[in-house]
């Protein structure tokens, strides 16, 4: 059964690969390459700390919006949705996940940033006059950081649900029926006795769901707007780092901006490997102690 | 209110004796709700109420995107979804009308080559993860396809592009299905290992008895009884990788023109979505949101498809 382990060859070959590859531009430039902002590939002067910064807060802005609902759904599913709507609507959130990523950049750039541009961004900075707020400030492009995080949302909302769903389906029954005997109402019941048993595959799927975001390459490019530039405003036009390769490999000029381009993979691998490692950590323990 | 599951161990309350400090819990926790009064009583039933109703109105928030981007795609796209867009070529900006028959075809292409690569390995190592369960190697294995699972496609992008488009120092098909194959293959894996793991134990027995040895059993009766699943699992990856676009663009890099040859660069319907939306021109927008309908009609008949053969096969499997 040796194509087992073309398994772990593969993930051992892709890490060497594009660490090999990246190599170069780690012994230019260090740690500091993680941390400067120049972007220069005429003079070649490399630094990621722009593409880092926005691979950051997009996915925690996709955290912050999808989190809440991806939960909420997933409880309402498990627990309160009547069986004929359940159906239909986990079949739904289940389809999310099928969409290409090219066919939500494609609506993301053509319908979801015109939307933020004509209403979501004069609504913040002229009805809600926070235009001089830091996060919201400069002038009005549409694509932006802001479009990017919403983008992810949708896209990271069907596997956290998932993963919630099974985790809540791994608490006992005798749980949920101990809370109810003890006159708990049924949200309560949720709340107080079935929430802190789920707590951590939950916890799970939302660094799952992280991980999805800082990789998700082709939605996030066509609506962020690609610029190397940190700002704080999630208005602006930002870049991540799966944005940054996917921008600039193919026109990459010469070997120093290649394998600068790499070591952003590598940065990617490592962090994506890391954060799959916790996730899976996670849910496999909730899974496992609820196998009942 | 703390501590109801602190120390539970997954088993059910009502087979275990509960721990001292989870049943000081529930005594508190009992005392807490039985100073309820009628009124804080209606308004816990009001709290329960409302928040379940917000559960609802997360489930329909959660639906309404996918109701959103069907609507513009088949507003936008379909009125340019006719036999032309299938047989013929792309025209320059400014002639209307013109296809993507190439890049249709070079998907299918992309499509064969990564599953010829990947789908053998995923079914093996599914078979593999399957068979022996418990061995500390497989839990190894079923751990890293996971994390290989969880890689960004543009990193398997980068990859593939080091070690087949660099060394030949030009982009080709084959470089773009290895980089999906390495998607793919993750994906088979687990579905392989859930379907094999449906047949009953008995029909494995039953071949042992009969003299078959292990991997004679493993192979012609538990994959055979698997195979159905097998394929649906398979489908679904493919429905996964037709899509992709991230690991496409510096590895098969696009074609304009017509090719169906390996180590040639090959177009692809979602590279060229991506070409034409991001041009500023309105037509190329129009026959980007007819490229999308027809990808994401392709991709989800496949899933669904797939999905309710699934069903039915996983409820005949469990009896």
């Amino acid at each position: 059964m040796g194509f087992a382990l073309v398994i772990p060859t593969l993930l051992l070959l892709i890490g060497v690969e594009v660490f090999r590859a990246g190599w170069p531009a780690f012994k230019a430039f260090g740690l500091t390459f993680f941390t400067s902002s120049a972007w220069d590939p005429v003079n070649g002067n490399f630094g990621a700390a722009p593409a880092v910064y926005g691979t950051i807060v997009s996915s925690i802005l996709a955290l912050i919006i999808a989190t809440p609902l991806a939960v909420g759904v997933a409880i309402f599913l498990s627990e309160f949705a009547p069986n004929w709507i359940r159906q239909p609507i986990a079949f739904f959130v289940d389809l999310l996940a099928a969409i290409p990523s090219v066919v939500y950049g494609l609506w993301g750039v053509l319908v979801l940033v015109p939307f933020i541009r004509a209403h979501v961004m004069p609504f913040v900075k002229d009805t809600l006059h926070l235009g001089d707020f830091p996060l919201f400030s400069g002038a009005a492009y549409g694509p932006s950081m802001f479009a990017a995080g919403c983008i992810l949302a949708i896209m990271i909302l069907p596997y956290i649900s998932a993963v919630t769903r099974e985790v809540l389906r791994a608490v006992p029954r005798s749980q949920r029926e101990a809370a109810l005997a003890l006159g708990a109402t049924r949200w309560e019941m949720i709340w107080d006795a079935v929430l802190p048993y789920a707590r951590s595959g939950i916890l799970g799927g939302v660094i799952l769901g992280l991980g999805r975001a800082i990789g998700e390459t082709m939605a996030v490019t066509m609506v962020i707007g690609n610029r190397h530039e940190l700002s704080a405003s999630l208005f602006q036009p930002g870049y991540t780092m799966a944005s940054l390769i996917a921008n600039e490999f193919a026109e990459a000029t010469n070997d120093l901006h290649v394998s600068s381009l790499m070591a952003v993979g590598a940065g990617l691998f490592i962090v994506t490997v890391i954060v799959n490692v916790i996730a899976r950590w996670l849910v496999w323990r909730t899974a496992r102690t609820g196998a009942t | 209110m703390a501590g109801l599951a602190d120390g539970a161990d997954g088993r059910d309350m009502t087979t275990q004796s509960l721990t001292a400090q989870r049943r000081a819990a529930w005594r508190s926790y009992r005392d807490q709700l039985a100073k309820s009064t009628a009124r804080t009583l209606s308004r816990r039933r009001f709290v329960s109420q409302m928040m379940i109703g917000l559960t609802f109105l997360a489930a329909l928030i959660a639906v309404l995107p996918l109701t959103l981007i069907v609507f513009h795609l088949l507003r936008q796209g379909l009125s340019s979804v006719n036999l032309d867009f299938f047989t013929h070529m792309p025209k320059p900006t400014g002639d209307v009308g013109g296809g993507m028959a190439n890049a249709i075809v070079g998907t299918g292409m992309l499509v064969l080559i990564a599953s010829v690569l990947g789908l053998p390995v995923g079914i093996f190592a599914g078979l593999y993860l399957a068979e022996q369960r418990g061995a500390r190697l497989a839990t190894v294995v079923r751990f890293l396809s996971d994390v290989l699972n969880g890689l960004p496609s543009i990193v398997l992008g980068i990859f593939a592009w080091g070690l087949l488009v660099r060394p030949f120092r030009h982009f080709s098909a084959l470089a773009g299905g290895m980089a999906l194959a390495a998607m793919m293959i993750p994906l088979v894996t687990r579905t392989t290992e859930e379907m094999i793991r449906l047949v009953p134990v008995s029909m494995r027995e039953a071949a042992l008895a009969l003299g078959y040895t292990k991997w004679r059993t493993s192979l012609s009766i538990v994959l055979r009884t698997a195979m159905p699943g097998i394929v649906t699992g398979a489908l679904l990856a493919v429905a996964r990788i037709a899509g992709e676009t991230a690991p496409l663009i510096f590895t098969a890099f696009g074609n304009s023109f017509w090719s169906v040859s390996p180590t040639q660069p090959i177009a692809a319907l979602p590279m060229q979505i991506y070409f034409y939306a991001t041009a500023p021109y309105d037509d190329w927008h129009a026959q980007a949101w007819a490229g999308a309908l027809v990808l994401l009609g392709l991709v989800l008949v496949i899933s669904v498809a797939a999905r309710f053969a699934t069903r039915s096969r996983a409820g005949l499997g469990s009896d």
